[in-house]
């Protein structure tokens, strides 16, 4: 088994396992939103593997990072609910 | 003098494996966290073996790198975690593989509405299925795999929901048994593997429904709805070549519009079809662009095997050598495997009324059918609306307008993906040089 990773969604710390996307530990840590749309609607990954974009989140402070592609390092901290 | 391949899929790593075997240096670059594509995400033994021979050859493989543009004739500009990059080539191969056909329908933008691909993309990266209900729904044989992947990790699949009848099924597993009794048996292995699923055939998404989030979908199934509770929602229509980098560098494409014309005029279905479009190749996987090649998806859809021999194929080619009459034979099987299931699976004019007036077509800028469709084309849609203008640039609403409209979407233009200014300024500015201006 792969050591796990403590992680930071919105604020929280969460423990997830090493090697997991963003994008599943985010729902690991029950926030199934990822960004903001233009018209303040919650998104999530929608075809995740790099296309379509719904899925940016700002990670680490940088923001527009896709959930879908980055994996998770011990002490990222993620920031869902950007908007553009 | 190195060959870049672009996308450490299985085309990909068959044309590193065929070129280095060859004796020539190659790089890969992906824009995923590791090799293997779509279809190998999360690692397979197929993957391994690739790997391990590839480790002891001239062959060096970049992962979470991004061809985004241009940077001169013979060099392309990356952007890699580390900042941007400008990489040059001599002689290069497009292995940039396929998205997924996703049409809008009343819902589809909540969250856990995912592609049917998506779905397993996501499971593959660790998303926790366990105990979920999930909907498979859509169309082609990707809804078996998804439906699989998602039994596999624990989830407990409510209805897989087949767009196409029993009779257009019927008659592709017979094409199968016929032509492709290797493919029969595999989608045997799957239909067996989920035989508890309530599998309806001629049903489809009628819409998808929750708040802050999926709670249920209702499908439309032999003239009537039927709501089904659910947390994910994996709906795909069938995939889109990544054409975008081909065109960048000028080969000449089919597009989506032209690639349905002999079977709209044969069957009589939709003049459309995004599974046969894809960049125009020659025997050799030979591009109309000097000392580019093309394999796998990008040149048109046909599954795993067409890939593997079109990279191969591609792979001595660029390495100068003739290919194989072995990898030959196979690419023309799975090239007749791709057009049975382009044929069979064509999109049915019938889904365009899934999307109704206030269904979002365009998800980056919330652009809604009911203010697009009085539009004589994209671009007057696009200069009045901004739908396809968002960062994925029409990937997803792209492909759902010239399946709602006929309007032809324009060509990719630079940069193909969104990026950072200090990438771009890296053009205008090389890093060579230090002074920026």
């Amino acid at each position: 088994m792969p050591p796990d990773c403590q992680i930071e969604v919105d604020g929280v710390p969460v423990v997830v396992p090493a090697g997991c996307t963003v994008a599943a530990a985010l729902a690991i840590a029950g926030t199934l939103r990822t960004r903001v749309s233009v018209r303040g609607q919650p998104r999530f990954a929608l075809c995740g593997m790099g296309q379509c974009q719904e899925c940016r989140v700002a990670i680490d402070g940088v923001p527009h990072q896709l959930a879908c592609q980055v994996r998770v390092r011990d002490g990222m901290w993620i920031v869902s609910g950007e908007g553009r | 003098m190195t060959i870049v391949i672009v996308g450490a899929g299985p085309a990909g790593l068959a044309a590193a494996d065929a070129a280095s075997a060859a004796g020539q240096e190659v790089l890969l670059l992906d824009e995923n966290p590791a090799p293997g594509g779509q279809i190998w995400r999360g690692g397979s033994p197929a993957v391994d073996a690739y790997a391990r021979r590839l480790g002891r050859k001239h062959c060096r493989c970049e992962h979470g790198v991004r061809v985004v543009a241009l940077a001169g004739p013979r060099s392309l500009l990356l952007e890699t975690a580390s900042g941007p990059r400008i990489q040059e080539w001599t002689k290069l191969i497009l292995c940039s593989g396929a998205r997924e056909l996703l049409l809008p329908f009343c819902g589809w933008t909540l969250p856990g509405v995912t592609g049917a691909g998506g779905l397993q993309a996501l499971a593959k990266g660790g998303l926790p299925l366990r105990g979920k209900r999930v909907v498979v729904a859509g169309s082609g044989p990707l809804l078996l795999a998804s439906a699989a992947t998602a039994c596999a990790a624990g989830a407990e699949v409510v209805a897989l929901a087949e767009a196409r009848g029993s009779a257009d099924l019927l008659r592709f597993g017979a094409q199968l048994a016929r032509r492709h009794p290797a493919k029969l048996a595999q989608a045997a292995g799957l239909m067996w593997g989920l035989r508890g699923v309530p599998y309806l055939r001629g049903a489809t998404v009628a819409e998808a429904v929750g708040e802050q989030a999926l709670r249920a979908v209702v499908l439309e199934h032999r003239g009537q709805r039927r709501a089904l509770a659910c947390d994910f929602l994996a709906v795909g229509f069938g995939l889109v070549p990544n054409v975008e980098l081909g065109t960048l560098l000028g080969c000449t494409t089919v597009m989506p519009a032209q690639a349905g014309i002999d079977d709209h005029q044969r069957s009589g279905s939709l003049p459309w079809n995004p599974a046969s479009a894809g960049i125009t190749v020659d025997r050799a996987q030979r591009t109309s662009v000097q000392d580019v090649w093309a394999a796998g998806e990008c040149t048109g859809i046909g599954g795993v095997d067409k890939s593997l021999a079109e990279g191969e194929i591609a792979g001595y080619a660029a390495a100068g050598l003739p290919p194989p009459a072995a990898a030959l034979k196979r690419c023309e099987q799975a090239c007749s495997f791709g057009k049975l299931l382009a044929r069979s699976f064509a999109p049915l004019p019938a889904l365009r009324a899934m999307c109704r007036p206030a269904t979002l077509v365009c998800r980056c800028e919330d652009v809604s059918a009911a203010r697009l469709a009085d539009f004589p084309d994209w671009r007057s849609a696009k200069l009045q609306t901004r739908a396809g203008m968002g960062p994925c640039q029409g990937r997803v609403c792209g492909s759902a307008c010239e399946f709602l409209y006929g309007w032809e979407a324009p060509p990719a233009h630079p940069p193909i993906f969104p990026t950072t200014a200090a990438t771009l300024a890296s053009v205008a500015a090389p890093a060579t040089n230090g002074d920026a201006t």
